[in-house]
């Protein structure tokens, strides 16, 4: 036991609990701010300088701290980073508690960082619950009608979601007797494979765990609370969830699909098989369901179901060649981290625009151009990444995933996907035709404050290197990649 | 008769399924929050189950039946919270009523 390879965590726990007792006695709130992003640096900043070690796995094999966690843990750190100066000026909708607030994303930050780090099931189980429960709190924020009936749907379904979930690993647990994930490949590779066939516990426990997982990330057919919760939350909260919860669940499912199920091959193969329909019907729903959407919002909600889809066609491409493709392994990390820059960034312009018109409204938007040309050039550059052309990010995490996918045999899949991005496109391009072309309602200008500009420059020039220059990052991916067997 | 595994499995089997029926068929929200409980006790049956007759010398099942109490009373406190919230704004709890947002 190595508490020092736990730093990250122990400092977000504690400074979650510091910033609840500042609220207490200061007056001045934004030092509450300054304080959860200390936090976040110092854990980032730790993640980074343990970067390049190899150390075993901590807490008797429920606990790993490979290149995989860590990541991860900078992805995390650096997601709820940005999330938190993007709310700055949003914080005011709920001045009392902003307190909470910075604390509750700490809290569910740490629950991410331990989901991307955990090797068992029990701290696996844990750790999602930690994220969700921070995750229903802070979609209720708003306290008002929309927002709290947001934060019961989420919970209600996520509870349902996490019982399945629980269910699957009884069943795993009940049939290997074991709970550590490397511990339940060994199980299953000394069992015969007609064993395997003809007790379908097994198989029973990988779908349950597909179907837990797949509340996670939004996959459909599991996806029916994102529109609700994305329009009902506050918008931080919503790109938070996005990007965040998001990352978590495919983090979660790398790591138990690859270390517990990854062998023998005909099983491995048999999840892809799963993953390819999940990405399928995903991408489809998503950009169909997107097109007729009024609210900015809910667009980017079923947005972000289509971009799950195209995830996981990384994961197919993953459960047909688990040994050969570190190309899709390494492919999803760096989607996960382009989509999470591009996808904050056009949360907070829509934060920082529709924070000062009062609305979400896609018709709202008309004309914003004139009105605030940074806001709505930094908007369409992110949606441009979202649809997957160059010269931004998304175009060069759709080819790292689509490459390896038909690599791999799985030629249609990529070409359903490709017909996918086309479709999306229409939608995204909508937004941008309003924005640049629409009637401005008022010629009145919106303004942005420093805290969010900031955010927002940090993810398009992140957006614009990441698809300009990738291969610093498709090495770290593929170094995070590789070594997550143990 | 005596009492083996498997019935212990299918009494949590149809717990599972009564409190699955109930979380999607019924109305009131705290009533859905009690059939959620039932599908997490029907999980805690099988897992202590599968602890004893699968390795009976170990205590793994019964420790991530803990587990999964701790975390399923601090998900009903968010839950009644939330549901408390709903009902200062609307006096009613019915899911039925809860229905501003539609796709």
């Amino acid at each position: 036991m190595n508490l020092a390879l736990l730093i990250p965590e122990i400092t977000l726990a504690v400074f979650a609990v510091l910033v609840i007792l500042l609220d207490l006695g200061v007056r001045q709130k934004t030092v509450l701010r300054s304080v959860a992003l200390a936090g976040l640096v110092i854990a980032g900043g730790v993640t980074a300088a343990m970067w390049g070690g190899s150390y075993p796995a901590q807490f008797s094999n429920m606990l790993a701290v490979d290149h995989f966690a860590l990541f991860f843990k900078l992805l995390f750190a650096g997601i709820a980073f940005l999330v938190i100066l993007a709310s700055a000026d949003y914080v005011d909708k709920f001045a009392r508690f902003q307190g909470e607030y910075y604390a509750l994303i700490l809290l569910s930050t740490l629950g991410m960082m331990l989901m991307a780090a955990t090797a068992d099931l029990i701290s696996l189980y844990i750790a999602l619950e930690l994220t969700s429960i921070s995750l229903y709190v802070l979609v209720g924020f708003l306290k008002d009608r929309k927002s709290t009936e947001a934060s019961l749907k989420y919970l209600l379904l996520g509870a349902i979601a996490s019982a399945v979930l629980l269910y699957g690993m009884a069943l795993i647990f009940g049939y290997t007797g074991q709970t550590q994930l490397g511990a339940i490949a060994r199980a299953i590779q000394s069992m015969p494979p007609s064993a395997v066939m003809d007790s379908p516990a097994l198989l029973m426990g990988i779908v349950m765990l597909i179907a837990g997982f797949g509340f996670k990330i939004a996959a459909v057919p599991f996806q029916m609370w994102v529109p609700d919760v994305y329009e009902g939350a506050p918008t931080p909260v919503t790109a938070y969830l996005s990007v965040g919860s998001k990352a978590a669940g495919f983090a979660i499912i790398l790591r138990v699909f690859f270390s517990a199920f990854g062998m023998p091959d005909w099983l491995s193969a048999n999840w892809g098989a799963i993953f390819a329909v999940l990405a399928v019907i995903s991408m489809i729903v998503g950009n169909v369901a997107a097109i007729p959407q009024a609210n900015i919002k809910r667009l980017l909600g079923y947005s972000s179901i289509a971009q799950a889809g195209y995830l996981m066609v990384g994961l197919a491409t993953f459960g047909f060649a688990p040994a050969s493709s570190v190309l899709g392994q390494s492919g999803i990390l760096f989607f996960l981290a382009s989509y999470a820059l591009t996808n904050l960034g056009a949360f907070i312009a829509v934060i920082a625009i529709s924070n000062k018109i009062g609305s979400d409204e896609i018709a709202d938007f008309a004309g914003m151009f004139k009105r605030a040309p940074v806001l709505a050039l930094a908007l369409t550059f992110c949606l441009v990444s979202l649809i997957g052309m160059p010269p931004a990010a998304g175009f060069m995490a759709k080819f790292y995933i689509f490459s390896a996918a038909a690599q791999n045999g799985l030629l249609w899949l990529v070409v359903i996907a490709a017909i996918n991005s086309v479709i999306s496109a229409y939608y995204y391009l909508r937004v941008v035709k309003v924005m640049w072309s629409g009637e401005a309602a008022s010629g009145e200008k919106v303004p942005s404050s420093g805290a969010p500009r900031l955010a927002l420059f940090i993810c398009c020039l992140g957006v614009l290197l990441l698809g300009v220059i990738p291969g610093l990052v498709m090495r770290l991916a593929e170094v995070a990649g590789r070594l997550f067997a143990f | 008769m005596s009492v083996g595994l498997e019935h212990y499995l299918v009494l949590s089997a149809v717990l599972f399924c009564i409190g699955l029926y109930g979380a999607l068929t019924k109305r009131n929200a705290v009533i859905i929050l009690m059939c959620i409980e039932l599908m997490l006790n029907a999980v805690n049956i099988s897992l202590v189950a599968f602890s004893r007759y699968v390795v009976p010398t170990l205590l793994t099942g019964q420790v991530f039946a803990i587990f999964v109490m701790v975390v399923a009373a601090a998900e009903v406190a968010v839950g009644l919270a939330i549901i408390l919230a709903i009902y200062r704004g609307l006096t009613d709890i019915d899911a039925s009523n809860i229905n501003l947002m539609k796709w």
